[in-house]
């Protein structure tokens, strides 16, 4: 690794901390200058009540104090304190919970995207303009167009309720198939397209003729020298992949009610559980920040010629 | 005569007027085509590109249009009338079926407009509910492009233009809003601004009819979006202004706003044209997600993402309703996406990959 990787990796870090402290601070503040509060709720609160439950929440201090506690006890102690709606729990136990789920959903979900995009953008760049090309072309095109909530409803009416195949509800293992595709087929057409474009990009390029020509044969070109080549423009839609991933599963969960994070982030926006929403957006967010991370250094050091400024 | 060859003497001969022959060669062949006309002209020969462009004019007309002569109105329930109690046979009905009274005009000779695609739970005409749902998406994905677009281009020309420590400033801006995860920022956002921004626009005539969500969206947007458009244009602007024609405006005493509005942003339009195509369907992508999630469009004005939201509680029952607005968004992300390739091939053959 040359000093200027190491200096380019160090400075994305900082960048991704800078980030991930913006969206903390833009979380509380656009949190608490929202006019009565979290407490203004449908039933009328007396004065004292009032007083008692900012008093609890910590919310009676000035702004700024308020502010780096909440900073520290979220840097020190992963604490986003306690929901308001969901008594007696604390934000990061929900989070915890849900994340049980949503990071099966969202690992089989980007494997999914990521082994099918391949093969498929592979089997479509060495079949160009051929059948199976245009068959694949036309499928991803398609699945790019529609949001993900159409596809999952669709799904949902088309394999478990007309045809009954598998579970509408989300909640058990079997039931956590279709919402699984229905997250992965956008990023896979995207992976598709990408990986069908380098590949035709590299099965261009003069040192597979010289292969071609030197007589190595045909499957290990394409294994051992063009797929090879072709997958680093993929990596840099890792980054992407994931949090369309992330923000994917808030609608994915809703459609097949699975017990998630994206379904607790929902029902706490509905809900106005103001610390249940700030800690998702915090968690959720970090996630995405740091995968984009990971992305990126790992472009970087795949194919050092690579120029990211 | 024989001249000197070193001789400086003019030779009177160059200096005749042209005979009709030389003149030939100045007649234009062909007129000179311009930019948009040639741009045109290979869009046009793309055959998916020019099928999309005429589905979506044919989709935005039908979305201005049907609402002046259809006989229902989104918002009317059709059982509810004042004074008497609600006909509850109008609600859920199934494609060109009629409630009670509607059945009896008819038997009385009276022709009544049928319900194309039947009516939802509360009696609402369903047909007219999507052609507005279709109507909202299409206004939010064209205005917020040109919000973005309007940012965009300013942030972007100043930057580019101005160098040093201006362009700096705005691109750390960009980069820090790029790296913000922007879903979660508009839901967090919008989920804000609803209460937010309540009383004023509850003050404000205007305002109160395009109701709080879809302002906050808008503001979101502009808040947002504009980074990737900024980014493109400053690239372009760069470039462009090493060129020797702004440094012969540069050099006539023309002023930087005027080298920027008349030299640069012009030269950026494929780059505009593209960009603009392509956000598009991303903010109708973005409005829908936000309407599912119930923080779009204010009820009981519909959207296409709130319109497959409310189907999905009657999907086992009325699964045309979801069937519905999920081909028509479709419908309209696929061709305009198709049609910004086409305009990407069109007006830019350098970017084609």
């Amino acid at each position: 690794m040359s000093s200027k990787t190491l200096k380019y990796i160090l400075k994305r870090i900082a960048m991704a901390i800078l980030t991930i402290w913006i969206v903390i601070t833009v979380t509380f503040f656009v949190m608490r200058a929202v006019p009565g509060g979290p407490f203004l709720s449908e039933k009328a609160v007396s004065e004292a009540a009032q007083k008692a439950l900012e008093a609890k929440y910590g919310m009676d201090k000035p702004l700024m104090v308020q502010y780096f506690t909440y900073l520290k006890d979220i840097v020190t102690k992963f604490d986003f304190g306690p929901s308001i709606k969901l008594r007696g729990r604390m934000v990061i136990d929900v989070i915890i919970d849900g994340m049980r789920t949503s990071v099966k959903l969202g690992v089989c979900a980007a494997a999914i995207a990521l082994v099918f995009g391949v093969v498929l953008g592979a089997v479509a760049a060495l079949r160009r303009n051929g059948f199976a090309d245009k068959v694949i072309m036309v499928l991803t095109t398609a699945f790019i167009s529609m949001p993900s909530f159409i596809i999952g409803s669709l799904m949902v009416l088309i394999l478990s309720v007309k045809l009954g195949w598998f579970p509408a509800n989300g909640e058990t293992a079997k039931g956590l198939i279709l919402p699984v595709i229905a997250l992965s087929l956008s990023p896979m057409a995207n992976i598709t397209r990408l990986t069908r474009s380098s590949m035709l990009d590299v099965l261009g390029q003069d040192y597979i003729r010289t292969a071609r020509a030197k007589g190595v044969p045909p499957m290990k070109i394409i294994f051992g020298h063009a797929l090879k080549n072709s997958l680093i423009p993929v990596i840099t839609y890792v980054g992407p992949m994931l949090a369309y991933i992330v923000t994917g599963s808030l609608v994915i969960e809703q459609v097949f009610a699975v017990p998630g994070i994206g379904r607790a982030f929902v029902s706490s926006i509905t809900g106005r559980d103001y610390p249940l929403i700030m800690g998702t957006t915090i968690v959720l967010a970090t996630l995405i920040v740091i995968m984009n991370l990971v992305s990126d250094i790992l472009y970087k050091l795949v194919d050092p010629r690579i120029n990211l400024e | 005569m024989k001249k000197n060859p070193l001789s400086l003497q003019v030779d009177m001969e160059d200096f005749l007027p042209a005979t009709d022959a030389e003149k030939e060669y100045m007649v234009q062949m062909r007129p000179s085509t311009t930019f948009f006309k040639d741009g045109m002209k290979r869009l046009l020969r793309n055959k998916v590109a020019t099928v999309s462009m005429i589905i979506i004019i044919v989709i935005t007309l039908a979305a201005i249009i049907i609402p002046y002569f259809w006989p229902y109105s989104y918002d009317t329930m059709l059982g509810v009338r004042p004074g008497k109690p609600v006909d509850a046979s109008f609600n859920n009905l199934a494609p060109f079926q009629y409630g009670k009274t509607e059945l009896k005009r008819i038997e009385a000779g009276e022709k009544v407009f049928p319900h194309v695609f039947g009516t939802d739970s509360a009696g609402r005409d369903y047909f007219i509910r999507v052609v507005y749902g279709t109507r909202v998406s299409l206004g939010v994905g064209f205005f917020a492009s040109l919000i973005v677009l309007v940012i965009g281009i300013t942030m972007g020309s100043i930057a580019g233009y101005c160098g040093g420590k201006v362009d700096m400033f705005i691109m750390r801006l960009v980069d820090i809003i790029y790296s913000l995860p922007d879903t979660l920022m508009i839901i967090l956002l919008a989920s804000v601004m609803k209460v937010a921004l309540g009383p004023v626009i509850d003050n404000n005539p205007v305002l109160n009819k395009l109701g709080s969500n879809m302002i906050s969206l808008f503001i979101v947007f502009a808040l947002l979006y504009w980074v990737s458009m900024a980014r493109q244009i400053r690239g372009q602007i760069l470039s462009l202004k090493e060129q020797e024609y702004v440094l012969a405006a540069r050099s006539t005493g023309a002023k930087a706003g005027w080298i920027i509005t008349k030299h640069l942003i012009p030269n950026c339009i494929s780059v505009i044209i593209i960009s603009t195509a392509l956000q598009i369907p991303s903010a109708i992508f973005t409005e829908s997600f936000l309407s599912y999630l119930g923080l779009g469009v204010n009820a009981p004005m519909p959207s296409l993402g709130s319109l497959a939201s409310e189907a999905l509680n009657g999907l086992t029952s009325y699964p045309y309703r979801m069937v519905i607005p999920a081909i028509t968004i479709s419908l309209i992300v696929l061709s305009l996406n198709l049609f910004g390739d086409g305009l990407r091939d069109a007006f830019d053959p350098k970017l084609k990959s």
